[in-house]
């Protein structure tokens, strides 16, 4: 008897690695298990994709939850159209070389209005190109889960998230009322209209992504490493100097160095540091003993303490 | 250029953009899974600042964390030290009105191991969010400002975390600044905590004076203020704790999806919560009872010859048999117990308390199911006497109930399996949860013997486990696989227990 293409395939693994340390195996298997909840209990889960480190690793786990199936639900990238060129590019790669299905939404109302985080300030543009957009996207594909890769120990406000977040129909959330959460049993029970953001890398520190993604031999964006790069420096922040709708304002000057980008966002608000980890040990190694932490470098964030809350009342991831 | 930008940033010195090295950096080893931890105890005893004192002094607050919390705790007190309490406290309802609301976990890590810390809220309207971090710890750090000693609300987190199976305990007596670190204080609080853990079955209890606001005992020695505490600060005593074994006891596989990526492949896909498993195996799939071998063990990653507790598996089985989500695969002796009444301990959660006779739904596993509740008695935390009550059980009362299913349910005692013995309940009405619930016992016929219809014969065999296996593995056997009783025994139990049938046999 011959045997299937499938057969084949799992007698002959895609990959086949060093097992994991016990601590980031505990944390995949709390991952997997989540992902395969949140798709046995909704209807029509999507998964957040916004081409980061922890987005990267999301999709991995979620490939990996549901081999040697495919992956059972479509990716959504809310494009401000300020991303940095080189994410799009590792997106569409990615989308196609995993054979995922790939939905990508932009505010049109936005972009009619010429709304720029140049023009309309941080907060404003976070507002319609991001949030907004994320709740039209989300409108339109009815979808009643929504995987998030947000990690618990990134900021104050998320570290009082459950790994089950319930939305109301306008997406809004209550931190005040949130349900309780008890082991890893998840209640996926909600009214029509409603709907449950999931967190897979609740758990998950920086480190922990960066060592996983050393040990699963995950691709990234490459702006991650350090590389000779064109930067301009305002308000304090290094900003990538590469698209042509920067325009310099007088006394600014595009210079160039080494430098890398510790989270990836849109390319106007995310700052670069200074760098010369081109590779993952050395990023590892630069992490280690890094003395700041990684939204330090995100203008959206540098707002007022509790400006991350108000965004995720109001919708936000 | 149309309008200038108006980022709302602060500006930094160009040296922020640099990561800076801290001096002594500390590369972290994580041998051990984390452990994980909550703090509870009553309003204000300090279980906030503890936790940001905490993560202070092991250094995991970067430096931007630590302008924010000097920039956010103003003048919050006398000795000039900011408000550690702000690093948990991240909503503003909690800032506002200074209290803890809901858990927030945080993560640092000693060169010894890793930690993930529950800081929960003290205040009774919020038990739910304690009982919420309560459930996956490891080990309580239970506060007691030392002014005021054991409070009810001491008492009721301490009994929510023992029933939730945590059996370690740290019995913070903070503020002992207050107090002019006076020792007979202490003593006299740690020696009523010791006699209240005793009827809660706890043993394993560290008793610490502590300062959490000014680091005494926490991270670093407090002897210099109480020369008469010889025991570990609070970090040593943590990084001696033990991590929550492993389950043993029997195979459990809790089915959360079936996957057919074609025709010839049928895998059921859960995470092993008890036990272990291996090609071969014989398995028995609940609450139907049917048989089956085990073929493969599938991850991403490779076939694997050996599944244990914890791991996200997909299991192959040797034949087509009814497999679907909510079904749980065990190991063919040592099976969990069937049936549709049991005995449960639960905590209620909302403000509607828990209705006798009316249905809810019942999240176990991956299984869900209707269930009607009968209280029977409820924990008087005052006393620490279970009293009768057969009524409503209003918000963060404790107590025992029986649970009548419509469909057999599936369940391992709570003391055995932590994942196949707990539960919760969700409202139909609301859809929220409501309780959290802990398996105790099968009602009725407890052990599960049958007692066979009314002369019914019966044959008990004594057979080698592998052979019993193979009989048991067989088609014939499987399909009546519920009128059969098993149990494993050593060879020198199993003579024993002939010798005591006697000539009967
Ligand atoms: N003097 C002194 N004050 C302390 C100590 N620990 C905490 N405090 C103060 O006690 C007050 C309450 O502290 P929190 O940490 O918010 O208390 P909590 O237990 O987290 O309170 P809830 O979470 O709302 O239950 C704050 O003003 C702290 O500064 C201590 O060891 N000594
Ligand atoms: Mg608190």
């Amino acid at each position: 008897m011959s045997l299937s293409a499938q057969e084949t395939e799992i007698r002959n693994p895609p990959v086949s690695r060093p097992p994991l340390d016990p601590h980031l195996k505990a944390l995949e298997n709390e991952a997997i298990h989540i992902f395969r909840e949140v798709a046995a209990e909704f209807e029509n889960p999507v998964m957040l994709y916004s081409i980061g480190k922890d987005s990267s690793v999301l999709l991995h786990l979620a490939r990996k939850a549901f081999f040697p199936g495919r992956v059972p639900f479509p990716l959504l990238h809310v494009d401000t159209t300020w991303k940095f060129k080189e994410m799009i590019e590792f997106r569409d790669q990615i989308a196609e070389k995993y054979d995922l299905d790939l939905v990508v939404h932009t505010n049109k109302r936005g972009v009619e209005e010429n709304i720029t985080p140049f023009t309309h300030g941080s907060a404003f543009y976070t507002d319609v190109m991001k949030t907004e957009a994320l709740k039209q996207a989300l409108d339109a594909g009815g979808y009643d889960a929504a995987f998030g890769g947000a990690r618990r120990d990134e900021e104050a406000s998320r570290a009082k998230e459950r790994i089950y977040s319930f939305r109301t129909p306008d997406h809004k959330w209550d931190p005040r009322n949130q349900r309780p959460e008890l082991w890893n049993i998840y209640n996926g029970m909600i009214k029509k209209g409603e709907s449950v953001r999931a967190f897979p890398l609740s758990n998950w520190t920086e480190v922990d992504i960066w060592r996983y993604i050393q040990a699963e031999d995950i691709p990234l964006v490459p702006l991650y490493y350090a590389a000779e790069r064109p930067y301009v420096e305002r308000d304090g922040m290094m900003i990538l100097a590469e698209d042509p709708r920067l325009e310099l304002k007088p006394g600014e000057e595009i210079q160039h160095g080494m430098i890398r980008f510790r989270t990836l966002g849109c390319f106007p608000l995310t700052g670069a540091i200074r760098s010369t980890a081109s590779n993952l040990e050395e990023v590892i190694a630069e992490l280690e003993i890094a003395t700041v932490s990684e939204r330090q470098g995100r203008a959206i964030d540098r707002d007022q303490s509790g400006s991350m809350e108000k965004k995720k009342r109001e919708g936000y991831f | 250029m149309s309008a200038t930008a108006t980022a709302t940033t602060t500006p930094v010195a160009a040296s922020a953009n640099v990561i800076p090295f801290a001096e002594s950096a500390a590369r972290v080893s994580r041998d051990t899974r984390p452990l994980r931890l909550i703090t509870c105890g009553s309003v204000d005893d300090g279980k906030s600042t503890l936790i940001g004192r905490l993560l202070w002094d092991t250094k995991a607050v970067k430096e931007d964390q630590a302008a924010t919390l000097a920039r956010d705790s103003g003048a919050q007190n006398d000795l000039g030290l900011p408000d550690f309490a702000l690093l948990l406290d991240g909503l503003q309802a909690e800032r506002e009105q200074g209290i803890t609301i809901d858990v927030a976990y945080r993560y640092f890590s000693t060169d010894r191991r890793s930690f993930i810390v529950a800081d929960t809220p003290g205040h009774e309207q919020y038990t739910r969010n304690m009982v919420t971090g309560a459930s996956t710890a490891d080990l309580a750090i239970l506060l007691a400002d030392a002014r005021v000693g054991l409070l009810e609300q001491t008492r009721r987190h301490a009994t929510i975390a023992a029933l939730m199976g945590i059996r370690q305990f740290v019995l913070a007596v903070n503020k002992i600044d207050l107090i002019g670190y006076d020792k007979a204080v202490f003593e006299k609080i740690a020696a009523e905590f010791r006699e209240f853990g005793l009827a809660l079955g706890v043993r394993q209890i560290t008793a610490i004076p502590m300062s959490a606001l000014k680091g005494e005992n926490v991270v670093l020695s407090g002897t210099e203020a109480m020369p008469w505490y010889e025991g570990p600060t609070l970090i040593e005593a943590l990084e001696l704790a033990t991590s929550r074994s492993t389950q043993a006891g029997g195979f459990r596989l809790p089915v959360q999806r079936v996957v057919r990526p074609g025709e010839s492949f049928r895998g059921y896909q859960g995470t092993v919560s008890g036990g272990a498993i291996k090609p071969g195996d014989s398995v028995a799939v609940l609450p139907s009872g049917t048989v089956a071998n085990v073929k493969q063990i599938v991850t991403f990653d490779l076939v694997r010859n050996a599944a244990v507790a914890g791991d996200a598996i997909t299991l192959v089985l040797d034949r087509q048999v009814d497999v679907a989500r909510g079904d749980i695969i065990v190991s063919i002796d040592g099976q969990p117990m069937t049936g549709t009444s049991f005995d449960a301990q639960l905590v209620s959660l909302q403000p509607g308390g828990i209705e006798p006779g009316k249905r809810y739904w019942l999240k176990s596993g991956a299984r869900r199911q209707r269930v009607t509740i009968e209280p029977t008695s409820q924990l008087d935390l005052s006393t620490g006497q279970w009293k009768p009550h057969a009524s409503l059980l209003s918000m963060n009362a404790i107590g025992k109930v029986h649970l009548s299913f419509e469909e057999p349910a599936v369940f391992d005692a709570y003391e055995q399996n932590r994942a196949t013995g707990a539960f919760i309940l969700i409202d139909p009405d609301t859809l929220n949860t409501v309780a959290g619930g802990m398996v105790t016992a099968k009602r009725a016929d407890i052990g599960g013997i049958h007692r066979g219809k009314e002369g019914e014969q019966r044959v008990v065999l004594s057979l080698p486990a592998d052979l019993a296996e193979q009989l048991m593995a067989s088609e014939l056997f499987a399909s009546r696989r519920d009128e059969a009783d098993i149990r494993r025994l050593t060879a020198a139990e199993a003579a024993e227990f002939f010798s005591n049938a006697g000539s009967d046999i």
